[in-house]
């Protein structure tokens, strides 16, 4: 139940600490972010009660807000990303 | 439909006293008040999204002078307070919990834990901040940052503008963050007092709901910002 996704929460920040030590190169960013996407996703849905929500637009506006979060950091991403300036 | 249809006059037993006219059922109205939440919380979200936009831009361009910078935050007590939100949002769903069941000393117990880890995690930070002052890393006319090499490049030292720059937003973003927290600790005293007064029952505890909604938005915000801001080259 709630314990359970609570005990899971405290795994991946230990994970995300211990991780952050390991050499991963490139990819240390990519875990930390990942693993920060999981927890999350595991408040959101369970924590915050999206999963099994009685409103069904609910879904839309959270999927929209972070669909629009995820254009302007993409897009400002790859706009300086891009530039191929020294 | 068993309208009234005089104004002004209704009949307390045809529907929860809590019932707001424009709604037609409780459910509705529930979902109207979640809904609305979601929608702030959507603001919220693009709030704290322009300051991660800056973060991720400057960090791209500067990232050996974060990661030097990054190094000198404890990395420990981000991750100490991290724990720390996280078993105040478990705490968080048990009050609901608690309201939805009936359960009035689990509600009111699992407020005041709520609380007091919310004071826990400003206490950690108001260490965290009192370390950055002394070592001279914040922002400003005291700022100082030199001779500290980049991770894994021990050779080079770190660009003192650039770190003042990350530090700049590890403030700005903490601090808005925690700002958040106070808010929060302000909606859960009033929560608290209306746990106390007996206003909240399984059919209406919507404050308590909301409330929670708020509490774990900020513990996300959270949960992005520990890895972004304390971990970025910690490997030796």
């Amino acid at each position: 139940m709630y314990f359970g996704i609570w005990i899971t929460l405290l795994l991946c920040t230990f994970i995300t600490y211990k991780a952050a030590f390991i050499e991963l190169g490139r990819f240390n960013a990519a875990v930390a972010l990942i693993i920060a996407t999981i927890k999350a996703l595991l408040v959101a849905l369970f924590f915050m009660h999206i999963k099994g929500a009685h409103e069904k637009l609910l879904k839309l506006v959270v999927i929209s807000t972070v669909f629009f979060l995820f254009i302007l950091l993409a897009l400002s991403m790859a706009d300086y990303g891009t530039r191929m300036w020294s | 439909m068993s309208d009234s249809t005089v104004v002004g006059l209704h009949h307390e037993e045809q529907h929860h006293p809590e019932l707001l006219h424009h709604f037609a059922e409780p459910q509705q109205q529930r979902d109207a008040a979640s809904l609305g939440m979601w929608i702030f919380l959507g603001t919220e979200v693009m709030f704290f999204g322009g300051l991660f936009c800056a973060y991720l831009i400057y960090r791209r361009w500067y990232f050996g002078d974060f990661g030097a910078a990054s190094k000198s935050i404890d990395a420990t007590l981000g991750a100490t307070n991290t724990a720390v939100l996280i078993c105040s949002s478990l705490t968080v769903v048990l009050a609901v919990w608690a309201a939805q069941t009936a359960r009035r000393t689990l509600l009111i117990g699992s407020l005041v834990i709520t609380m007091l880890l919310g004071l826990v995690f400003l206490g950690i930070k108001g260490k965290e901040y009192k370390d950055k002052f002394e070592e001279h890393h914040v922002p400003g006319a005291s700022f100082s940052f030199d001779h500290v090499p980049i991770p894994g490049h021990a050779d080079q030292y770190a660009n003192p503008r650039h770190a003042e720059i990350f530090f700049s937003l590890y403030f700005i973003m903490t601090g808005l963050h925690a700002l958040h927290m106070i808010i929060g600790l302000g909606l859960f005293a009033w929560l608290l007092f209306m746990a106390w007064k007996g206003r909240f029952t399984p059919e209406y505890h919507t404050p308590v709901e909301i409330g929670g909604l708020y509490w774990h938005f900020v513990d996300i915000v959270w949960i992005y910002l520990f890895p972004l801001l304390y971990l970025i080259d910690r490997h030796p």
